[in-house]
């Protein structure tokens, strides 16, 4: 499979990005890892005129502690991620997310904002983003601005970057001993999940159970109220709306929500 | 566009249009027929190389990407006078493979896990090769010769990746 042909152009600076997206309007788009572009371009579901390559903007890259929140530059891998001693300390739930999207050399190419900014509502990151509660920095022709993570994740594979905007880094909480917990069921090696459940000091986020990201709200209430976690997870897919598809039904996701969400408030990974 | 880049140790500069997929270049215009197109969906991992050392699958990287950078297939593992890396020979040793079409690219991935990791255990190695699938072996086989390749460079070589990134045994 080949994609369409486009032009390429290598951005050197963010506002070099920033400038080629306003030359060439809605139909170019970003290339960081490709990762969940080149697929789309590849079976055409995806035809951008220009790609403009932000791979090579070094200042994009790494991680580094602000204050009481740990910030990631959007071009920075998940592998870089999975293996960074600050994350594992100070934001251990992000740097084990990172570990269960794809597989190695996905997690060679695959970039931080590359995913967020791909929003799927099946994917690890959003949802781990959102179970910490974290914010995303934004800039564009206008300036720079910072959206919180309740905010980013608008729709089906949709955030709330404007297609002349460039994500430039990832904001998260510090807490390395903040209670966590960690569930994805997949039937396959390298897949999205069926559902996911990412626990985070009370905020819990699920995946796969509707079209973004989703904040289990009536079970985050109940905690809040004193309820148990088997009360507090019976709750997890009140007020979500899961699809179907070959691998669950909807009754099926719920069911998963529930269970993997009381594994979750347990602080049980898998 | 023009790229730059080394292909299995030697330098190259070539004329490229911006979607042509690494792979492609690498089996058409370079003509390595090593690495495999299986799935082309970043699956199975039959076309995985070594970009800067670490294992990717050239199905979903564009030969642009690799501007500037350094790509190592399975070919670039074997010295000129025909030894095998310790890896290869680990799976000729093991019985790593039946038909052979993912072998290239399991042993790229191979490489790759072992310069990050070297002594990884079992469980490591399957999670570690995840990203590669086999149909004919049941996997034993192939994660027996990673171990055995583990083992024989602890002893030996300084790292996996030693004989990939030897320019002068490369020719391509």
């Amino acid at each position: 499979m080949i994609p369409a042909a486009f032009d390429y152009e290598v951005a050197d600076s963010p506002a070099h990005a920033i400038s080629l997206l306003a030359e060439h309007g809605e139909d170019a788009k970003l290339l960081a890892g490709g990762h969940s572009l080149l697929p789309m371009m590849k079976v055409r579901l995806a035809q951008p005129a220009v790609l403009v390559d932000i791979a090579r903007v070094t200042e994009l890259s790494g991680i580094r502690l602000d204050g009481d929140e740990v910030v990631i530059g959007a071009t920075t891998r998940h592998a870089e991620v999975v293996g960074s001693s600050l994350l594992r300390a100070e934001v251990p739930i992000l740097a084990y997310a990172a570990a269960q999207v794809g597989d190695p050399q996905i997690r060679h190419r695959g970039t931080i904002g590359g995913s967020l900014a791909h929003a799927d509502p099946s994917a690890d990151l959003p949802m781990t983003l959102l179970a910490l509660g974290g914010a995303v920095e934004i800039t564009g022709p206008s300036g720079a601005r910072v959206v919180g993570v309740d905010d980013f994740f608008v729709g089906p594979f949709e955030s709330a970057l404007a297609p002349d905007e460039l994500l430039t880094a990832v904001r998260v909480p510090r807490g390395g001993s903040v209670r966590w917990g960690y569930q994805k069921f997949v039937r396959r090696a390298n897949d999205w999940a069926i559902v996911g459940v990412a626990v985070y000091d009370g905020r819990v986020a699920l995946a796969s159970m509707g079209g973004t990201p989703l904040r289990a709200s009536a079970t985050e209430q109940a905690l809040r109220s004193g309820a148990s976690i088997e009360e507090a997870a019976a709750l997890a897919a009140d007020g979500t709306s899961p699809g179907y598809d070959l691998h669950a039904d909807a009754d099926y996701r719920a069911h998963l929500a529930r269970v993997l969400t009381r594994r979750a408030l347990e602080g049980k990974t898998g | 566009m023009e790229i730059k880049l080394t292909v299995n140790g030697v330098t190259r500069s070539d004329e490229v249009e911006p979607r042509l997929l690494l792979i492609h270049y690498l089996r058409e215009s370079l003509n390595l027929r090593a690495a495999n197109i299986g799935c082309d969906t970043t699956s199975c991992g039959a076309c995985t190389v070594l970009l800067d050392g670490e294992s990717v699958k050239s199905c979903t990287v564009l030969a642009v990407q690799a501007n500037g950078r350094s790509v190592t297939t399975a070919e670039g593992l074997v010295a000129d006078d025909g030894t095998m890396s310790v890896v290869q020979q680990a799976f000729r040793e093991n019985h790593g493979l039946q038909c052979g079409f993912c072998t290239p690219g399991m042993v790229m991935a191979s490489t790759s896990l072992l310069a990050e990791n070297p002594h990884p255990s079992e469980q490591q190695v399957r999670e570690g090769l995840e990203g590669n699938f086999c149909r004919c072996t049941g996997y034993h086989n192939i994660v027996r010769s990673v171990l055995a390749a583990a083992e024989k460079l602890s002893g030996a070589a300084p790292s996996a990746g030693s004989a990939s990134t030897d320019a002068s045994e490369v020719t391509a």
